[in-house]
């Protein structure tokens, strides 16, 4: 039944964390405030779990339980998306008069 | 493996990628844009791959919550901006309740058809405490950063045993659940308790310690999107939430080495607690102006600094900084903004306020990158900044804050510090840099004394 992908998945983890130390660092700290946004958008990836769950309807409460998780990860995919787009317009080289 | 299932999998492959794009592309305003286009992308095509799975029987209850979804989620992303930490810490705790929901359901279906495995529990008992800690802990943020809690910390006797006491019992049922997966009586318990520990870790929190508050609940919010990926193996969720997690992580380093601080210290250290302050008896005399005055020593200067912190934006005051910034630039004064990396209620605050009043990011300078320039700036203006700029932490051994690297405000030929008044500020400590010879008090809210300030700057552009 349980078929051992633990090490797979393990060896997933500690690449992407790599991977999310190296390319984090490099990013600008005048952005800080951007990245966190955006980083919380990308982990709102939880939804594919949730739709899943709420779509195979294998019980009622599993499907509500998943249903508000599609929902909250939603809330954080189009906010997060957004209002990152909407901070990062804002950032110009030169001001509004020159 | 079915050929719709290695479609699916080719999404995640293409979304796991474009999520490292987006985060590399935000190494730059200038492609930082790119960076989110890619991150839709990738995340479009993850949910399409994932919608063609022939374990969906229904899309009903899917497509009402995205529609939910999408209803709070875009006037969400319309707050103000001096609101976007509490936006923050509020969608941290959305992104913890999907894993702790996603956990409890995982572990009910399991239960039921028998097929909860030791591994199975183990990473849904860390999904379900991170996750349900972090809803808890970031509404808790929230609330405070919104100020419809108290933002001051609050404490009681023998808190921390006390929490590390709940925390310790959460664990061990969690334990036992891993070693017996079926006495499912302990499930709740583990629910309840990382519920409560999530508030109880945020209560004796106070508003300056945030910005690491908030990163390390990001961080969290990041492993419990971990865990949701070895409990439904998934290996771009663990991918994401790994992006995420780390991301979240250098931001509390980040964020404790601006206040030469460790993680314990700011969880269990209750800063805030207002270190008795031994100050008020001895009046010592300050130098104070007005805004003309600053104005005339503005004139003559060449180059200027100005320091913002949190003051700035609780007054409003950004986008009269910016005009203080374009009369200076007209002058062919050089004008920069000092930022501290804890300036404001997140990390980066500063920077996206100013962004908004239309500041050009190429005046913003980082604290590493000034301080060496400071001794040749002829005026540095404090805007809203208390703590980063008290020269006690430089020298004074006794102080709260000693170590904390600062902003050496006191270092330019005149200080300008505006400030409503002479109350210390949010950690209660006495600031020496208001003393100094070289510091002038300009009182009153930063907006209105800038305002004042801008007006005898461009009145006087009018007569010469």
């Amino acid at each position: 039944m349980q078929n051992l992908d633990l090490w797979s998945m393990l060896f997933v983890f500690m690449l992407a964390t790599f991977v999310g130390f190296q390319v984090i660092q490099n990013v600008s700290r005048l952005l800080h405030t951007p990245l966190m946004s955006l980083t919380n958008a990308i982990s709102a990836i939880a939804i594919v779990g949730s739709i899943i769950i709420a779509g195979e309807e294998k019980s009622l409460s599993s499907t509500v339980l998943g249903a508000i998780a599609v929902a909250a990860s939603m809330t954080n995919i189009v906010s997060g998306f957004l209002i990152t787009d909407r901070m990062l317009k804002m950032f110009r080289e030169k001001g509004s008069q020159k | 493996m079915t050929a719709i299932d290695h479609l699916t999998q080719a999404t995640y492959l293409v979304a796991a990628v474009l999520f490292i794009f987006s985060l590399r592309w935000l190494s730059s305003p200038k492609t930082a844009r790119q960076g989110v286009a890619a991150g839709v992308g990738g995340m479009v095509a993850a949910v399409i791959g994932t919608l063609l799975h022939p374990e969906i029987v229904s899309y009903t209850w899917i497509l009402i919550a995205l529609v939910v979804g999408t209803a709070i989620g875009i006037p969400l992303s319309w707050v103000p901006l001096t609101a976007v930490p509490q936006r923050t810490a509020l969608s941290h705790a959305f992104g913890g309740l999907a894993a702790g929901l996603v956990g409890t359901a995982k572990y009910m279906l399991w239960l039921h058809d028998g097929e909860l495995t030791s591994f199975r529990t183990f990473a849904i008992v860390v999904e379900v405490l991170l996750g349900y800690l972090t809803f808890t802990g970031s509404l808790m943020a929230a609330g405070k950063l919104q100020e419809v809690l108290p933002t001051r910390p609050i404490t009681y006797r023998n808190q921390n045993i006390f929490n590390f006491l709940l925390l310790a019992i959460a664990v061990g049922a969690g334990l036992y659940l891993v070693a017996r997966p079926d006495t499912w009586q302990l499930f709740p318990v583990v629910v309840v308790l990382s519920l409560v520990f999530g508030v109880l870790l945020i209560l004796p929190i106070g508003g300056a310690d945030m910005p690491t508050v908030i990163s390390l609940l990001n961080s969290y919010a990041g492993l419990s999107a971990v865990a949701m990926g070895f409990v439904l193996d998934n290996k771009l969720l663990i991918t994401a939430g790994a992006l995420d997690g780390s991301s979240g992580f250098i931001l509390s380093v980040i964020m404790c080495k601006a206040m030469n601080r460790s993680f314990t210290n700011v969880l269990f250290g209750a800063f805030g607690q207002v270190s008795q302050v031994q100050a008020a008896a001895e009046a010592r005399a300050v130098k104070s102006a007005t805004p003309r005055d600053v104005a005339d020593i503005l004139e003559n200067a060449s180059s200027v600094a100005v320091i913002p912190g949190y003051g700035m934006a609780v007054a409003q005051a950004q986008h009269r900084v910016r005009e203080l910034y374009d009369q200076l630039s007209k002058r062919g004064i050089d004008c920069k903004f000092a930022i501290h990396p804890v300036a404001g209620r997140m990390p980066g605050h500063m920077n996206v306020l100013l962004a908004e009043a239309e500041v050009p990011y190429t005046a913003l300078a980082e604290m590493d990158d000034i301080n060496p320039d400071m001794p040749q700036v002829d005026v540095a203006i404090v805007v809203g900044a208390n703590d980063v700029v008290n020269p006690a932490a430089r020298h004074d051994k006794a102080s709260p804050i000693f170590g904390m690297p600062i902003i050496n405000a006191d270092r330019a030929r005149t200080v300008i510090a505006i400030k409503r008044s002479m109350n210390p500020g949010f950690a209660g400590i006495e600031n020496e840099l208001y003393y100094a010879d070289n510091c002038l008090m300009a009182f009153g809210d930063a907006k209105a004394v800038l305002g004042d300030v801008v007006k005898a700057l461009s009145g006087d552009s009018g007569i010469h």
